[in-house]
């Protein structure tokens, strides 16, 4: 084995030794309360440098490790929405952690080996790479939802978060040593094959395996009914850690959800299929009714993230190759008005500090017109509202559901949508109709960069130059399956 | 064969039944001891399968270090456990429920065959013949398994590092030993000569020329 | 025709007398409605003449019903020896509870209801016997059960009653699950649920294994099983009979009719309907005999320690089902049918006796406060005597008796013939018939016999308060009830006495040395057996010392009663003391009525009271209201589901895998 052939290694080995390297840089510099500014930035390098060279790398598939890291093309454009959302997240914190006096090398060290993590899980082909790469991701999350350690409610998001993971990541590894154990592989492609021979049919052990699985996976998008902790940790965490949460580590989850699907488990189509469609129905109702009611905003966008994940749920239960796409492009606009949303909510500061509840947005619109214009936008698109991303994103799925003859999901699916818009336009209501309540500290640069960016994105998804790239990456990506 | 078979049944019989009392003790200390022994149990039966190497990290690990420490923590916390009994008792029926079902469908699993017949067969024979375990081990960890291994590895990187970023704390005026400084100390800055009038009292610099005193 | 009245005669009378009973008065509906059972009881004994013994069966085809793709199901009577029997059971028994319950319900204010009831009762069982395909026998079925739903629960006002009358449905319907999924089976199977093309279709499927909740599975094991889940609680076998004791808040003719001479024996009536399946899964039949021993053991123990005088009556019930299903279990169907035939006669006329018991100390059932009525209603006693001579199978070993020695002691030789394991069935019964004679005489000696409790029941219990507040209790004295009550009495004894020794060489009689079997005769195609089943010869060719064994286990139940109730009467009360965790464990019922509230009451209250507030409050409420307001409600509700606690979100997840597991199981494992 030499360097050479390590070849389609090098953004995780770039990630990870920036991770370290700057974990050293960070121990030996004298410290202070934020002393992780100069190491964030080089964090933000090291992952747009990964970025880079994954942008460069041949699109051919590539193998290492006997089978257990795969480097294709769904997983490049993964790993660009995970490196992208990791390096926005990242941007984001700087100002608000520097408020709280709390901006400390850690936390881009831990981004960057969560990163790391989200990379491995994207690429994984086996069993033991599926789960390392989950166990990183998540114990790094864990850390960050708690990092606010003084304040109460971050300690709580931090450790429910901890001890549900632990239950779902057990029910995982009981899922895969069944699988191991009903199949003598824990390689993807060799169980794939086993799955798909005619001994197998029907055998309950393997189902087993597969529903606990995918189970353990379901956690983590927080799909229904696992979703419990989102509302939670989201509002307990500090706003940039929601932020990220929101962002890479489900892109990061879902394609592990389609390589476990996809990759290992075509020959059990039927069998997981229902459990997408179950999953896919429950997350959009359940998103999209409990969302309502909420008033603090970070709650709001954990039960909009929620649904958003049974949309995408719907593309992969199509099982085809449109709706693999679908899924991709679903995951990469859903990034986009995220993290443009998040930077709008760490905009929402007071004099006496930050503020998430929705009534605080009343009358925005008086008083700082462009930021009440960018989240009336972003609404709009997460409504699904054309000719915005959101409405496109959404179209691939559902029309990927109706070629797969999943007439339910997508009616059910359009309902969901016509109710979240409910909420999503009350937002728009408060911020424009209402009485202008005491008004916002002035944008800062970073937040404003995020902003604009994303509404260009969302307004401008629709011309061929932005979208059509995206989209045709997507088509490429997505034969990377057999269907 | 049958001796084999045994303490097969010993081991998992013994297994099972001290998993069940960890949840059901009343007192938390017996919880961890039953799980200490569910530990050896388990350790027992890799033996069995003749791993005997991860029987003793097992054992050494999971006994020796992690059951100790909870141990230690269960004792100083003062958890009040009828509470959280209460809570359990309460819940008890539903949970049973939910819980026998779940039984009921893992059970039904045992009638499904094993898509690939051998497997337990293969699992017991060391890798390669004649290595010993340790040695069959070292031999595919670095390279066969080595991206498994450095994933692994960067998982425990990441425990450490929040263990220390959780729980690290820096309070001020809190004398340090600095080991540096001691020995870049010089007669000059050390200590400094002074004449006292007799009769007199001097009053020390505001800023001594001291550093902090070694910890003895 | 005579068939077609036979079947609707009751039908009509239960229109009459629901619909227009208000119209045209009480009086007249009790008049129309007996008077259409009693001649559809004469019609049933002219068929039974036609069909047994001059082999005349018939196919009556009245409608088609349903046609959809290969299911082909249409409404018809098919009559055979089977069917006669049951129809002289159904109607005859059914027509003197009619005419008693003129005298019983007489100071009821709706006895039009009541007889509706009946009527209606009737007709459902009526269907289910003349049954000739499994849907129109499940229709009987769930008719039967409707109607002695609303038979219990006919003092609607009595919160008890009410109970007993949902119990009786739910537990009713984990049987009928059962047994709707064996037809969903058969269906499955043979693409028909024709009695006749089952059978004929049923050899081929013999051996043969099929996917069952991912199994490879017996086909007809499976299948029988499936049925005879049905038959379980329909009959009320261990761990599906709480219902039957409790079904005693019903009006005594109620009990009389249903709950022990026709409805019950449903679920024995379809094993030997079935005949032709079961023969061909020996495995079910072995399910079948354990399951009637243990019943009738089981049953009979609990009858021990009763006091109030239906509950006995009911636990005896119970425990006689059990061995007709032992019968059943051996492959001696025609003697399982033939305790059936016979049984149906003393045990009405042991209820109908309590009742007029009961009618006699206005409205007590407890036998603690009875005691010493033989001489004050002589009737009765006369009648209650012979019910429980017929029960205990009194009579002379290998000559004569009454009815019951004639029926149980042929099950108790079939299950020594039988040779089950170690003989278990054999002594099982043996024991249980040594209780039986026990209990009956017990009944006996309480209620009729020693010092008459009941003239001091008011100064002794004048502090306890008393469940009817229009009725005294001993105030008044015993008085004999009307004819009218009798006479249905006298006749079922009648039965009692004869229906044994009349029908056995009929029922159950095998040729000597080679003559063509009277049975084989009698009953001609109605009852299948499989080849290698001799089992009516061999109970003939038993050891002579097995005859007397329950003839000796009935004298020394006799003796043991008499020596506790009328000679020592310290004795029970020093037994019950001595053994108190077994009279407790008996008294208790073996305490499955606390099981289950533990394993399914409780949790199924728990998650009805989860979906009433969460589901029906939030989903169906909301979904009403359905205004923007009512949205925002029912997402308040959602999220109360979000409690901050972190078991509750664990509970939920795992319950989300419990529940997906439990679907994809059910939907996709081995589906594929």
């Amino acid at each position: 084995m030499t360097l050479a052939s390590l070849s389609p290694l090098w953004p995780e080995l770039i990630v990870a030794g920036a991770a370290m390297l700057l974990l050293m840089v960070g121990v030996f510099r004298p410290e202070t309360d934020n002393d992780g500014e100069a190491v964030g930035w080089l964090a933000i390098l090291a992952l747009i440098g990964a970025g880079v060279v994954i942008i460069q790398q041949p699109t051919a598939s590539q193998t290492l490790f006997d089978n257990a890291f795969v480097i294709d093309g769904f997983g490049r454009f993964m790993k660009l929405l995970v490196l992208a959302g990791s390096a926005v997240a990242l941007l984001l914190a700087f100002d608000d952690f520097r408020d709280h006096k709390h901006m400390k090398f850690e936390y881009p060290v831990l981004i960057l080996l969560a990163t790391v993590g989200m990379m491995m899980m994207v690429s994984a082909s086996d069993l033991i790479s599926l789960y390392l790469g989950l166990e990183l991701q998540s114990l790094a999350l864990y850390v960050v939802a708690a990092f606010r350690r003084d304040d109460v409610r971050s300690s709580e998001a931090g450790l429910k978060y901890f001890v549900l993971g632990a239950l779902s990541s057990g029910m995982l590894l009981y899922g895969a040593s069944l699988v191991y154990g009903f199949t003598g592989s824990t390689s993807f492609p060799v169980i794939a094959g086993i799955a798909k021979s005619s001994v197998a049919a029907g055998n309950i052990g393997l189902i087993f395996g597969l529903v606990f699985l995918m189970v353990g996976i379901a956690f983590k998008i927080s799909a229904v009914p696992f979703h419990m902790w989102t509302p939670d940790v989201y509002e307990g965490a500090p706003t940039p850690v929601t932020a990220f949460f929101a962002a890479a580590p489900k892109i990061a989850a879902m394609a592990l959800l389609c390589r476990v699907t996809l990759g290992a488990f075509p020959g059990f189509t039927a069998q997981w299929q229902q459990i997408i469609v179950f999953l896919s129905l429950a997350s959009m109702l359940l998103g999209a009714f409990a969302a309502i009611g909420q008033t603090s905003i970070k709650r709001l966008m954990a039960y909009s993230s929620i649904a958003n994940v049974g949309f995408a749920l719907v593309g992969l239960s199509a099982h085809s190759a449109e709706g693999t796409q679908g899924v991709l492009i679903f995951m990469g606009v859903y990034l986009v008005m995220t993290l443009g949303v998040f930077a709008c909510i760490l905009s929402m500061r007071r004099q006496g500090g930050a503020v998430d509840t929705i009534d605080d947005l009343a009358g925005l619109s008086k008083h700082n017109l462009p930021m009440a214009m960018t989240l009336l936008v972003l609404m709009f698109s997460l409504a699904g509202i054309p000719p915005l991303a959101g409405f496109f994103s959404k179209w691939y799925v559902f029309l990927a559901a109706v070629n797969a003859n999943l007439w339910l999901l997508a009616v059910v699916g359009v309902l969901a949508s016509v109710v979240g818009a409910y909420y999503y336009l009350r937002i728009v209501k408060i911020m424009f109709f209402d009485d202008a309540a005491e008004p916002f500290l002035p944008v800062r640069a970073k937040a404003l960069a995020v902003m604009a960016v994303s509404v260009v994105f969302v307004l401008f998804f629709v011309l061929p130059f932005i979208g059509g790239p995206i989209v045709e990456a997507a088509t490429a990506a997505a034969k990377t399956f057999r269907y | 064969m049958a001796l084999t078979a045994g303490f097969f049944y010993l081991f998992a019989t013994l297994a099972v039944f001290s998993a069940v009392m960890v949840i059901v003790a009343k007192n938390p200390v017996h919880a961890v001891l039953f799980l200490i022994l569910t530990f050896f149990n388990a350790a027992g039966l890799f033996i069995l399968l003749g791993a005997e190497f991860l029987a003793m990290l097992l054992i050494i690990v999971y006994v020796g270090a992690v059951s100790v420490l909870f141990l230690f923590v269960v004792m100083m916390l003062d958890v009040d456990f009828a509470e959280l009994r209460a809570g359990f008792i309460k819940n008890a029926p539903l949970g049973l429920m939910v819980g026998g079902i779940l039984v009921i469908e893992l059970i039904m699993v045992l009638g499904f065959q094993v898509l690939k017949p051998g497997i337990a067969a293969q699992a017991s024979v060391p890798i390669v013949p004649g290595a010993s375990n340790t040695a069959a081990l070292g031999r595919v960890l670095y390279t066969k398994y080595v991206y498994f291994f450095q994933g692994a590895g960067l998982i425990l990187l990441v425990a450490m590092i929040g263990a220390i970023v959780l729980t690290l704390r820096h309070k001020e005026g809190v004398k340090r030993q600095s080991i540096a400084a001691q020995n870049a100390r010089t007669p000059a800055t050390a200590m400094s000569v002074v004449k006292v009038p007799s009769g007199g009292s001097m009053i020390p610099d505001a800023k001594p020329a001291r550093v902090p005193e070694p910890v003895e | 025709m005579i068939y077609t009245a036979i079947v609707f005669l009751p039908l009509l009378g239960a229109l009459i007398a629901g619909l227009f009973g208000r119209i045209i008065g009480p009086r007249p509906a009790e008049l129309v409605t007996t008077g259409f059972m009693l001649l559809a009881a004469v019609l049933s004994w002219v068929v039974f003449v036609q069909v047994g013994f001059q082999h005349t069966t018939a196919k009556v085809q009245l409608m088609r019903w349903i046609t959809s793709g290969d299911l082909e199901v249409s409404w018809s009577l098919r009559i055979d020896t089977l069917t006669a029997v049951m129809l002289v059971v159904v109607n005859t028994v059914s027509s003197l509870v009619h005419l008693y319950s003129i005298g019983y319900m007489e100071e009821d204010p709706h006895r039009q209801r009541f007889f509706a009831y009946l009527s209606l009762f009737t007709f459902a069982m009526l269907m289910l016997v003349t049954a000739d395909n499994l849907l129109q026998m499940f229709f009987g079925w769930e008719g039967v059960g409707l109607a002695s739903y609303l038979l219990i629960g006919f003092w609607y006002k009595k919160p008890s009653a009410n109970a007993a009358a949902i119990k009786a449905f739910v537990v009713n319907r984990v049987g009928d699950f059962g047994f709707a999924l064996g037809i969903f089976g058969l269906f499955a199977v043979f693409k028909t649920i024709q009695l006749d093309a089952v059978f004929a279709a049923a050899p081929g499927a013999a051996g043969k294994t099929f996917l069952f909740l991912g199994y490879d599975v017996d086909i007809m094991t499976t299948l029988c099983l499936l049925l005879f889940m049905g038959a379980m609680g329909k009959s009320a076998q261990f761990l599906l009979h709480t219902w039957l004791p409790d079904a005693m808040e019903g009006p005594t003719p109620v009990s009389a009719l249903i709950h022990a001479a026709t409805m019950v024996t449903a679920g024995v009536f379809m094993v030997a309907r079935l005949s032709p399946l079961f023969e061909l899964a020996p495995q079910a039949l072995q399910v079948v005999t354990f399951v009637g021993a243990i019943t009738a053991f089981f049953a009979a123990t609990v009858g021990l320690v009763q006091n109030d005088i239906k509950r006995v009556i009911a636990y005896s019930t119970c425990s006689q089902l059990g061995y007709m299903f032992v019968a059943c279990g051996v492959g001696a169907y025609s003697a399982g049918i033939f305790h059936l035939f016979t049984h149906a006669f003393f045990k009405a006329l042991l209820f109908l006796g309590a009742g007029s018991v009961i009618h006699a100390m206005h409205h007590e059932q407890d036998m603690r406060r009875m005691g010493g009525l033989a001489s004050k209603i002589r009737i009765t006693w006369a009648m209650m005597l012979i019910g429980t001579l017929a029960l205990t199978g009194v009579g002379i070993p290998h000559f004569y008796g009454f009815a019951g020695f004639h029926s149980k002691d042929a099950i108790i030789e079939a299950a020594y013939a039988a040779h089950t394991p170690n003989n278990y069935a054999f002594w099982l019964l043996v024991i249980a018939a040594f209780m039986t004679s026990f209990y009956s005489w017990r009944l006996m000696f309480m209620t009729f016999h020693g010092p008459a409790r009941w003239a001091h029941v008011h100064d002794d219990h004048a502090h306890h308060d008393h469940k009817d507040d229009d009725h005294g209790h001993g105030a008044h004295e015993p008085h004999e009830s009307p004819p009218v009550m009798l006479i249905p009495l006298a006749i079922l004894a009648l039965g009692a006495m004869l229906a044994g020794g009349v029908f056995t060489n009929a029922f159950i009689g095998v040729g000597h040395h080679g003559s063509a079997d009277p049975y084989k005769a009698f009953w001609g195609a109605a009852i299948f057996e499989g080849r290698d089943n001799h089992i009516l010869h061999a109970m003939h060719d038993i050891p002579g010392w097995v005859g007397f064994v329950p003839c000796i286990a009935m004298l020394a139940g006799l003796a043991l009663a008499y020596l506790y109730y009328i000679l020592a009467p310290w004795l029970p009360a020093a037994t019950a003391k001595a053994f108190k965790p077994l009279y407790l464990f008996l008294l208790n019922k073996w305490y499955v009525d606390e099981l289950y509230d533990f394993l399914f009451v409780r949790p199924s209250l728990w998650i009805g009271r989860a979906l009433w507030k969460g589901g029906d409050g939030a989903v169906i409420d909301g979904a009403i209201d359905g205004t923007a307001g009512g949205v925002i409600n029912m997402t308040n509700r959602v999220v109360k589901f979000q409690t901050g606690y972190v078991y509750t979100y664990a509970f939920w997840m795992l319950t989300g895998v419990a529940a997906i597991i439990t679907w994809v199981m059910l939907n996709g494992g081995g589906a594929r």
